[in-house]
């Protein structure tokens, strides 16, 4: 299994799109939540622009991003916009390389997404206590400081398991690789994350169950150290505070 | 003379804000606008190479079309997809509920170790089960039945965990004032807990069913005769396969989500109030 080198890429492609998909939507959704929190005007409103893509399937993402913006024509959105200024066509989904389908791909999951984690910000920035931001503005700090040594730390919590989350979810990745990539019935060779694989392996005209299974195994040992780590750590900072 | 800089400058960063959160709302809002859009146009203008803000003509025979056309079977994969996101949602507050309040109140030698089971699953990511999993329905010959769809994810980990965690915080004191009116475990349950812990139930209430709803993986290996296609499988058959009209598939996957943007525009704060359950665990 692991001297499989079709295995080992699809934790290569994992880790190219963990490095993508986690810091982005991480911080895309610390910024949404601070943003929203701090607005007065039309905070509901906002923030249930944000959330309202959690209500979309992979699949209805995944047909608006392949055949309306990233459609590859020219009226396509992302060409469409590419033409205002001049630039030629991108054939967003049909090369190898350049590897122009991780944009499609990322920013599909950031929409669908960034609401939820905002959510999740949103509900530990309400819990920070207002006597902190208090003490901070007596002695002078605003902006970036108070970001810095108050929101981020009391956040921490939230951040670790937001982290947690992406990971496993990013690791979890099918829905949106399967819809956008498979064209007329066939996935391309690259870009098969470790779900992508072992469907194919194990559900394709191989039906390799053992296979699969073992495949299974070892992926289930990966996350669960991941989670364990990400547990002490978190419970090591507890102890910090 | 600082304070007066300070508060032009906290205008100025107000204003930025707004206009940031404004400018990222429209970006969000893009994609529903672009189905919208799409699902409305004829198919020789969404094939155009210019690009139409609006539909030059608009198309609503796309939407009757859908039903009418016997190739995609509309109306029987949104049956399928309501009854098995309805009684997924249903089956899962009953298995759930009960399960967490008996391991939250019911003394019992077994109860921590058959807790620490459960939650030990959670470790286990649900689509890395899928393999063994389609085993098993398979040997039971599940496959391509509602039975095969539904009744694997009756049991769900993450309700119980969190049900439980929540009847730990229940008010004990009515429960025992209901004991002493002589009603068990099963009567307090249903007469004194479950109405009283009706925002919560809601709450894993909307959530189950939207995760239900847009399921993909499961539905994808399981239901694999047309009869048995959720809405999701059907539109992931008709846009990897590229056979129907591109415009009627925006239709379909129009379709699709207006329910739960119903759900969203009527059950929000309850949406919200399940994704910081389900998201921070046990907080």
């Amino acid at each position: 299994m692991l001297s499989d080198p079709a295995f080992r890429n699809s934790l290569v492609t994992f880790l190219a799109f963990a490095v993508f998909i986690v810091p982005t939507t991480f911080v895309i959704s610390l910024g949404a939540a601070l943003l929203v929190a701090r607005t007065r005007v039309m905070q509901s409103f906002f923030r249930s622009v944000f959330f309202l893509p959690t209500a979309c399937s992979y699949v209805v993402a995944a047909l608006v991003w392949k055949m309306s913006i990233f459609s590859g024509i020219r009226s396509g959105l992302a060409n469409a916009v590419l033409g205002w200024f001049g630039a030629d066509s991108i054939p967003w989904l049909s090369l190898a390389d350049p590897p122009w389908y991780w944009l499609v791909i990322v920013t599909a999951r950031l929409w669908l997404q960034v609401g939820f984690y905002m959510i999740l910000f949103l509900a530990g920035i309400q819990r920070i206590s207002p006597t902190l931001y208090e003490a901070a503005a007596i002695d002078g700090a605003e902006g970036w400081k108070v970001f810095r040594h108050i929101t981020l730390p009391q956040l921490r919590a939230t951040s670790t398991a937001v982290l947690l989350l992406l990971l496993i979810n990013a690791f979890q990745a099918f829905d949106e690789f399967y819809n956008i990539l498979s064209t007329f019935g066939t996935y391309p060779p690259y870009a098969r994350p470790p779900l992508v694989y072992l469907y194919y392996t194990a559900l394709g005209s191989g039906q390799d169950f053992g296979h699969g299974s073992a495949g299974a195994v070892i992926l289930t040992l990966i996350i669960a150290i991941v989670a364990v780590v990400q547990g002490r750590i978190l419970r090591l900072g507890d102890r910090g505070d | 003379m600082a304070i007066v800089r300070s508060k032009r400058q906290s205008r100025i960063t107000g204003w930025a804000r707004y206009g940031a959160l404004v400018a990222a709302a429209l970006l969000f809002l893009v994609p529903f606008y672009l189905l919208v859009r799409s699902a409305f146009m004829r198919e020789q203008d969404l094939g155009s190479p210019d690009f139409h803000w609006l539909p030059p003509e608009w198309e609503t025979s796309n939407l009757t079309g859908l039903f009418d056309n016997p190739a995609i079977p509309m109306a029987r994969s949104l049956l399928n997809s309501g009854l098995i996101a309805v009684t997924q949602t249903v089956g899962v507050l009953i298995v759930s509920g009960l399960a967490g309040y008996g391991l939250a109140r019911i003394p019992y030698r077994w109860s921590n170790a058959v807790f620490y089971t459960i939650t030990a699953t959670l470790l286990i990511p649900a689509a890395v089960t899928f393999v063994p999993s389609f085993v098993l329905v398979s040997t039971l010959g599940w496959i391509s039945t509602l039975r095969g769809l539904i009744i694997p994810g009756l049991f769900q980990a993450l309700a119980t965990f969190l049900f439980r965690q929540f009847f730990l915080g229940f008010p004990k004191e009515i429960e025992e004032a209901a004991f002493i009116d002589g009603l068990g475990y099963w009567g307090t349950f249903w007469k004194i807990v479950v109405p009283n812990s009706f925002g919560f139930v809601a709450a894993i209430g909307t959530i189950t069913f939207i995760g239900s709803w847009n399921a993909f993986l499961w539905p994808l290996v399981i239901g694999r005769d047309q009869e048995s296609w959720t809405v999701q499988i059907a539109l992931s058959t008709f846009l990897t396969a590229q056979s129907v009209q591109v415009s009627q598939l925006f239709m379909a996957a129009l379709v699709a989500i207006v329910p739960l943007l119903l759900m969203f525009l009527f059950l929000q704060s309850w949406i919200v109030e399940g994704v910081e359950r389900t998201g921070i665990g046990g907080d």
